[in-house]
């Protein structure tokens, strides 16, 4: 069976002083039914507009330049403005980081939910009302036939974002993007949300692209990760060996600085530096004025991919060369 | 709610006894009864036409309570004005109330086509041009709105009246009929310079309102499920920018009863407008400050409107 998803060199650009400035490039990936996927890297490396590109939703002036997208066999870059209108939230959808502001306000919660059953199938309304309340139970919401009614701004946080998630399940979509689903919430709401989202992915076979800038999230609810830097995948496999055994010295420094695996009393590990903002990605390695390994020509040369066993992929110069075990 | 309201009316009722005290500072001690007088009949009158003037209209009596807590001004005017009862024309004896049943008609005939002319082309308009944001269309909708807005209405009101009114002779240039056959030959002009004066800023400012709400995440979710473009301005922008938008209609609607200054003395239109500008042109003092009054009281009403209106569409309003 091919995969749910491929994704080859998805390219994503913003104008800045009259050039267009790549925040994602040449990004590939393919995800395979029923597998949660994860896409880590810290703020600004081009994980939401990554995800953003599969809905095709790129705020302008943003727009996809190059590479494909298929879904299913069908290339979603060729789809018209109304076929891709059909394909959001029905074949994909998406759930944010904002969940306090991601609902409308003046709208009940439970017809915004209603509204995403009855823009893609053809129900009454009592139906998908039925229907709405069922998945409010099942994402966890108490007394669901009162908060069908209830506004946004009457419910929590983490209800909210519960609200969120069964707007995405309420069309049984394909492939649900979880964009940074618990950066928002409080710690304990955060593991909430995230056994919600374990569960529904073993009880009902969710494909799931999972966005965080969290090792610790990744750890536990991903199959297989990709890591972002400055808009590039740096290295992509499975969990478990890209957390035990990174390669990449961007992967290695964000392991070293997951608290939880930290021994205590030593101060945790840092990154040196940010990310630069993309007018001043190196055409190189991105990574290059900030790797601790880097080479003398490591800023000059895009690296050539390095794959070891089952999918272990890495893009480094270094680890190439046999410098890095 | 109606505990919020009946509190808003009791500040209302504060600001209006406030503005009375105001305007018996203004119009009985800055400008005294012995200033009125000489203004209506003459620098140059002698101290007993004066007097006489002052008898006739009810001016010869102290003005504050300490001077005679019976009979004195201060308490007459909270009195009368408290119980509309506005008295005589200060000009020529006239009731002022029939002066403003007078009005209320032909003021009436001309802001509230303009109102409602104003909100049912500017709000559309303004969604237009969001929805084409930082394309041409919108910025060549900008331009114009600031062109518009920038021009006197004077000239839209002189320019109007020679293009339209004389050299096209579509509409007279100035005038009023009361028979609703004619009224709209009367009024079409006045109404068209009105909307010309008004949609620019009106265009401006909603389309600021809407653009602000298209950036908004609740849109972006509206769209990752499959709204189309016009779905999302229709349904999801639209209802939440109509909050500010409401605001800014509903405080307009008591200054219909106002009439429009401008328009109506340059186009002839004997509404309250017109009543007002007369006073001030003839020294008729009551009838000004029955006007001014009037206007205060239906600023406050428009204050309480906004509010409550607000509480009606946005849910988020709690109202303690």
């Amino acid at each position: 069976m091919p995969p749910l998803l491929t994704v080859s060199d998805l390219t994503t650009t913003f104008p800045s002083d009259g050039r267009r400035v790549p925040v994602v490039d040449h990004v590939s990936f393919t995800i395979e039914r029923g597998e949660v996927f994860a896409l880590v890297g810290e703020s600004g490396c081009g994980k939401s507009m990554s995800a953003l590109s599969l809905l095709r939703l790129v705020p302008k002036p943003g727009r996809i330049d190059a590479g494909s997208i298929v879904l299913e066999g069908r290339d979603v870059l060729a789809l018209s403005v109304n076929e891709m209108r059909a394909v959001r939230g029905f074949d994909i959808a998406m759930i944010f980081q904002e969940p306090m502001t991601s609902l409308n306000p003046v709208v009940p919660c439970g017809a915004q939910v209603v509204e995403a059953i009855r823009l893609h199938e053809k129900v009454t309304k009592a139906a998908a009302r039925e229907r709405t309340v069922a998945l409010f139970k099942r994402v966890g919401i108490p007394d669901p036939e009162q908060r069908f009614d209830a506004y946004p701004h009457q419910l929590s946080g983490g209800l909210k974002q519960r609200v969120m998630i069964a707007m995405a399940l309420s069309t049984h979509p394909k492939l649900l993007i979880a964009d940074e689903p618990t950066t928002a919430l409080d710690v304990t709401i955060q593991a909430q949300i995230l056994e919600l989202l374990r569960d529904l992915r073993r009880d009902l076979g969710m494909t799931i692209i999972l966005i965080t800038h969290d090792l610790g999230v990744v750890s536990e609810l991903a199959d297989r990760v990709a890591v972002m830097y400055a808009g590039r995948i740096v290295e992509t496999g499975r969990t478990r060996d890209v957390i035990d055994a990174p390669l990449h010295p961007y992967t290695r420094g964000l392991v070293r600085s997951i608290p939880a695996r930290a021994p205590r009393g030593v101060r945790l590990h840092e990154i040196a530096g940010v990310v630069p903002p993309p007018t001043e990605w190196p055409d190189g390695c991105r990574f290059a004025n900030r790797c601790p390994a880097v080479l003398a020509y490591c800023a000059e040369r895009v690296p050539p991919v390095e794959t070891r066993e089952r999918d272990h992929q890495v893009w480094c110069h270094a680890v190439t060369a046999g410098l890095l075990p | 709610m109606l505990a919020y309201v009946l509190r808003r009316l009791l500040y209302g009722v504060v600001t209006v006894l406030g503005v009375l005290l105001f305007l018996f500072i203004l119009f009985f001690s800055v400008a005294s009864p012995d200033n009125m007088a000489r203004r209506a009949v003459g620098e140059k009158a002698s101290p007993k036409v004066i007097e006489n003037w002052k008898k006739e209209h009810g001016y010869d009596r102290p003005l504050w309570p300490w001077q005679d807590p019976k009979s004195n001004l201060l308490f007459d005017h909270f009195r009368k004005a408290l119980t509309f009862e506005f008295g005589k024309s200060d000009a020529d004896s006239a009731p002022i109330v029939e002066r403003l049943k007078a009005g209320a008609g032909p003021s009436l005939t001309l802001t509230v086509p303009l109102f409602v002319l104003g909100v049912l082309i500017g709000v559309p308009l303004s969604l237009f041009v969001a929805f084409f944001r930082n394309t041409y269309i919108d910025r060549m909708g900008l331009v114009l709105c600031v062109v518009a807005m920038s021009v006197s209405i004077l000239l839209y009101i002189v320019g109007a009246q020679f293009l339209i009114g004389k050299l096209l002779k579509w509409f007279p240039i100035s005038g009023f009929d009361r028979s609703i056959a004619v009224i709209a030959r009367f009024v079409a002009m006045p109404i068209v310079v009105g909307l010309a004066a008004e949609l620019g800023a009106e265009i401006r400012l909603y389309r600021t309102v809407f653009v602000e709400e298209t950036s908004r995440d609740y849109v972006r979710t509206a769209r990752a499920k499959g709204c189309g473009e016009a779905r999302v301005m229709g349904r999801h922008v639209l209802r939440n920018a109509l909050i500010p938008v409401l605001t800014n209609v509903v405080i307009q609607i008591p200054f219909l009863f106002t009439g429009a200054l401008l328009l109506e003395s340059f186009f002839g239109i004997p509404g309250l407008g017109s009543v007002t500008v007369d006073a001030i042109q003839g020294n008729d003092f009551s009838t000004l400050r029955t006007m001014v009054y009037i206007g205060a009281l239906l600023f406050v009403v428009a204050q309480i409107l906004t509010d409550v209106s607000y509480a009606l569409v946005d849910p988020r309003v709690r109202l303690e």
